[in-house]
């Protein structure tokens, strides 16, 4: 399982770099967008991976490690989900305003000379 | 007295009455010199009343603990020789304030000036009564500070403006050294205390580091006492207001370079390294600044040249390496104080009353002026070394200095007393220029004034002072005998030599040397009188060499020209490029990393492959490369591949035991795609054509190269995240917010409760991120204009809008509304279930997953579909949703319940919980986390809803605001009529 999360993050980082590199404004964003996945999973995974313990307690009980998965990962990266979204929110809206102004949608506002 | 009461009155008074005079208002001059004056002779008490210690060879000590866990005390420390520094400010400041009371003009706002004198007041003696080298630093940035304040006083007038930058930079960077070079000496010695320092000597000159410690700090002295090549700035310092330069620029901020340089004599000094750079710099100043004096045409330029030399002088006494040489060099910073601060202020009753200081205008004030005059000849025989008057005493000690230093490079010997003449009789020279030219020859013609005496009371200031140089000059051992003594012994401990002050030591060789210094300093004047009429401003042969214009073209160059080829060179305003450079940074960092602590195999034993989780992740990569690969050609298929990426990571999520982050991401994907969605249509048309495809080497060798980087971050951080998950996790918090979920914060859902209650303030942080993103958002969209070949309407809704205007019996957006017609009547349906189960996910949240933000991005899912389904104008005639205010109110819900628990005497978000049967609901939690949840909840669906909304409106706006024919206007009004 490891060896697959693993290469599943790697290959969203990979991705996400290569488009975060591009000259296009939506190219970066989608970028953006995969890199935070990748993150995210990351984030999830120092927590180690478990199945089938899902950190919800019975009422009245004292939780502990042995049954329940690590909560403060999950909690870390419930608010870097919300986080992503503003950001993509907010570079969406910045993009779209650079756009209209510039005319370009190139990351620069305007095209490459070169 | 006690010792704390003196120590702290001595520091605090001037600082307080600085407050208290610039609080008076602008035309209070009385009020703010009779307060500043009042201040000054306080502290003159203060000073006095510490005498009876420190003339025992006591220390008056005040220390208050700040930081002791890093040696760092506010100390306050008072020998004789801080005594005497003490007495000098503060008396001196006493009769400058006296003086500015009349020098000032009631136009000025001279309250203002007041504060900024006691202020650095308050700083001088800060300096000078510091028992922690730090704190001495501090204070003697505070002077620089202060004195900018004070020479740019004036600060209409260019000169003053940059008069008082110069002396900043200057003074401030050697501040700066001075601060390194004590951090350094402070490292050496183990203390910042002076006492240790002081007790330190062997330890401090035997240390490797000594040479360092040393540079830096002199850099600091030199540059604070206008050493030459430091000197250029003090002429230009004298733009401020006459009792400034008599008080800075001779008495006080000037003497805190050779004062320092005298405190650490006894530890420092007694080194060939000290030998060099302080004698060399003294006696280059002592000669440069004479000499140049004697071409100043301005009378303040006379005087601001000679005190560079007189300050070389004491610079070169204290670089002798010689005790005897030492005491010279207090007697000497005591008699310069005297006769320059008054010749500065006789400076400035001429100024006040002639209306100039230009020695060409001048001429023969003698008649109108004779008290000012006798009282300017006096002060001006005392800096010329005249016998009998205090300026030969110290003088005649220099002399003897001169001939009997100690060096090993005998060439020296002869030089020295040389050199010692030479500036003697130059200063003969420009005392004699100043004397004569201002008050004797013909009756002044074209003044701006006519002159006549300046009020008594201007004058009793330097009346007091001249009266010092002839009762000093004429009594030394009687009058000035015991302080010097007491400060002598303070500076220099048990290895304080005998020396004698009298005013006949029978005939000697000094005695000589000022004779031929005399004669020849008289015969130097006589004979430059026909250059020195015609000749300008500025010594021949030195003309051209300018401290003040190198000054300005290095600034120039660093501030301007240095710093543009480095952006030049190193910047760039390309996006690219920099992201690159961060990619390569963050790769970089991580392999050195591996390089330097090894990444051995984890503790962990990875667990089997599960194969259909295999199987989605197969999935998942192929629509993250999908999505790299399509995002530049085909946008719509990128976002949908994207999503599919989301999905696989949700469900990645729901795996391996996180049901909540699976819920968010869910909807965070939705509310994302659709957002983005919106934008698309704004974005330039960008169609693939493999015929104009490039394929240009340089294109490719780009690729290659950022293909390369992202395959070298991927498979970094597969492997950073393949051994992180090899290895045990810390339990760290997980153990306390796992037991404590229930028991303290009354929910079983742990993570629900990390977030409104464990880390009730974080998430008040990250719902306020969000609304200030949504403002923003807004705020931008408002003004948003579309690039003009976006503003067209696209192709298909220009095709339904030409068929249903063909048509009489249709409107337009009938199409569409028609074509839709099943999925809308089913959304409008689904609205109150979705709302239902936002409700249900947000009651439920404390317990099971859900809560306050998926429950908000559920509603703001719900009223979004609405729009895409509906259009702009049926939803918005049908349902308000002020996001604003939604935003609003969860903003405050959430910060009340936190700022609630203060009413019940508990710290900021406290929560309290409880469970509350409910009829048909059955029992719900009630904790007051709850509350802070809906807070949560309210503002996620005001902050997404605007978001979407204000996105939404641009495709509303963006048709209005093409310029549309007028059958087109028609058509527009129709649809707004039928709305």
């Amino acid at each position: 399982m490891e060896t697959i999360l693993a290469l599943a993050i790697g290959v969203l980082t990979g991705s996400g770099i290569w488009l975060l590199l591009r000259p296009r404004t939506f190219q970066v964003i989608i970028g953006l967008s995969l890199l935070s996945y990748a993150v995210n999973l990351f984030i999830f995974s120092t927590g180690g991976l478990r199945t089938g313990a899902a950190p919800i307690l019975e009422r009245g009980e004292a939780g502990s490690l042995a049954q329940y998965a690590d909560p403060v990962p999950q909690a870390l990266v419930l608010t870097a989900i919300v986080i992503s979204f503003a950001t993509t929110a907010l570079f969406l809206v910045v993009m779209l305003a650079a756009r209209g102004l510039t005319g370009s949608d190139h990351v620069d506002g305007k095209e490459q000379d070169s | 007295m006690p010792d704390a009461l003196i120590l702290l009155s001595s520091i605090a008074l001037p600082f307080l009455g600085a407050i208290v005079a610039g609080l008076l208002p602008t035309h209070a001059r009385n009020a703010a010199a009779w307060l500043a004056g009042a201040i000054a002779l306080s502290m003159l008490a203060f000073v006095w009343a510490a005498y009876p210690t420190v003339a025992d060879g006591g220390v008056v000590r005040h220390a208050i603990p700040w930081m002791p866990a890093l040696g760092l005390d506010f100390s306050l420390r008072m020998d004789g020789f801080a005594w005497l520094f003490a007495g000098l400010v503060s008396g001196v400041g006493a009769l400058v304030v006296l003086y500015a009371r009349y020098y000032m003009s009631a136009e000025d706002p001279v309250p203002r000036f007041f504060a900024f004198l006691l202020a650095f007041m308050g700083a001088m003696t800060g300096v000078v009564l510091s028992g922690n080298l730090v704190q001495l630093a501090f204070f003697w940035e505070l002077t620089s500070l202060f004195s900018f304040l004070l020479i740019g006083y004036w600060h209409h007038t260019a000169a003053a403006r940059e008069g008082a930058r110069m002396a900043l930079t200057v003074t401030a960077t050697g501040g700066l050294c001075l601060f390194a070079g004590v951090l350094v000496l402070g490292h050496i010695v183990g203390s910042y205390d002076l006492d240790v320092v002081l007790a330190s000597g062997e330890r401090i000159r035997s240390h490797a580091l000594y040479l360092p410690a040393l540079i830096l700090i002199l850099l600091g002295a030199l540059t604070k006492s206008a050493q030459f090549p430091f000197h250029f700035w003090l002429p230009q310092a004298m733009a401020a207001p006459t009792p400034v330069s008599a008080y800075l620029h001779s008495a006080t901020l000037v003497k805190a370079g050779v004062f320092l340089m005298a405190r650490l004599w006894p530890v420092m000094a007694g080194t060939e390294a000290w030998f060099w750079i302080v004698g060399t710099a003294g006696v280059a100043t002592l000669l440069l600044g004479a000499y140049v004096a004697i071409f100043q045409l301005d009378l303040k330029g006379l005087l601001a040249y000679s005190t560079i030399s007189h300050l070389g002088l004491i610079t070169l006494l204290l670089g002798l390496n010689s005790e005897l040489a030492m005491v010279a060099a207090i007697f000497h910073i005591l008699n310069h104080a005297t006769f320059k601060a008054s010749l500065f202020m006789a400076v400035g009753i001429i100024d006040h009353e002639t209306g100039t200081r230009d020695i060409r205008r001048l001429s023969g004030l003698n008649r109108s002026m004779p008290f000012t005059a006798r009282l300017a000849l006096v002060a001006a025989a005392a800096m010329a070394g005249v016998p009998l008057l205090n300026g030969f005493l110290s003088k005649e000690m220099f002399f003897a200095e001169a001939l009997s230093a100690q060096t090993s490079q005998l060439f020296l010997l002869q030089i020295l007393p040389l050199a010692a003449t030479a500036a003697s009789a130059f200063s003969v020279a420009y005392s004699l220029r100043f004397i004569h030219g201002a008050f004797f020859g013909p009756d002044p013609t074209d003044l701006p004034r006519t002159p006549h005496e300046p009020p008594a009371w201007m004058r009793f200031p330097v009346e007091i002072l001249v009266l010092a140089c002839i009762i000093v000059g004429i009594l030394p051992a009687a009058t000035v005998g015991p302080f010097l003594d007491m400060a002598a012994h303070a500076a220099l401990g048990a290895a304080t030599p005998d020396y004698s002050l009298a005013v006949w030591h029978g005939f000697s060789l000094p005695l000589l040397m000022s004779f031929i210094a005399l004669t020849a300093g008289v015969a130097l004047y006589i004979g430059l009188q026909k250059q020195l009429r015609s000749a300008p401003d500025g010594p021949p042969m030195l003309r051209s060499f300018d401290g003040r214009r190198m000054f300005e073209r290095a600034m120039v160059f660093l501030s301007w020209r240095l710093a543009r080829t480095l952006e030049r060179l190193l910047g760039t305003r390309r996006l690219q490029p920099q992201l690159r450079l961060l990619v390569c940074v963050a790769i970089l960092a991580g392999a050195i990393a591996v390089q330097v602590r090894g990444l051995g195999p984890g503790n962990v034993m990875p667990s089997g492959i599960d194969p259909v989780l295999a199987l989605v992740w197969v999935g998942g990569a192929a629509c993250a490369f999908g999505a790299a690969w399509l995002a530049k050609f085909h946008r719509l298929a990128a976002l949908i591949l994207l999503g599919g990426t989301g999905l696989v990571t949700c469900v990645t999520f729901v795996w391996f035991s996180a049901p909540d982050l699976a819920l968010t991401q869910l909807l965070v994907e939705v509310v994302t795609t659709i957002l983005l969605l919106l934008g698309l249509r704004w974005l330039p048309k960008r169609i693939d054509n493999p015929a104009t495809r490039q394929a240009e080497v340089v294109t490719l060798t780009r690729r290659l190269r950022d293909l390369t980087i992202a395959i070298s971050a991927g498979a970094g951080m597969a492997g950073l995240a393949y051994g992180v998950m090899t290895r045990s996790p810390p339990e760290l918090l997980a153990q306390h917010f796992l037991a404590r979920a229930y028991t303290e914060g009354g929910g079983t859902n742990v993570v629900n409760v990390i977030l409104v209650d464990f880390r009730g303030f974080d998430t008040l942080g990250e719902i306020t991120v969000l609304a200030a993103v949504a403002l923003v958002a807004y705020a931008l969209l408002r003004r948003f204009r579309p690039a003009p070949d976006s503003v067209e309407i696209p192709e298909q809704q220009r095709d339904q809008s030409a068929y249903d205007e063909a048509r009489p019996d249709r409107s337009e957006g009938d199409t569409v509304a028609d074509w839709l017609l099943v999925p809308s009547v089913l959304t409008r349906l689904l609205f109150p279930v979705i709302i239902l189960v936002a409700a249900y996910l947000l009651l439920r949240g404390h317990d099971q997953p859900g809560g306050g933000f998926v429950a908000g991005l559920t509603a703001s899912i719900a009223i979004i579909l609405q729009y895409m389904i509906g259009g702009t104008h049926w939803v918005e005639d049908r349902l308000r949703v002020p996001p604003l205010r939604w935003m609003g109110v969860g903003l405050l819900l959430a910060a009340g319940t936190g700022l609630a628990a203060w009413f019940f005497g508990r710290p900021f978000m406290t929560s309290y919980f409880s469970y509350l049967g409910l009829p048909l609901l059955g029992e719900v939690p009630t904790a007051s986390a709850l509350v802070f949840d809906i807070g949560v909840f309210a503002l996620v669906v005001g902050a997404t809803v605007l978001i979407l909304i204000a996105l939404a409106h641009q495709s509303v706006r963006g048709q209005r605001a093409v310029p549309r024919s007028s059958e087109g206007r028609a058509a527009a009004t129709r649809v707004a009529g039928d709305d």
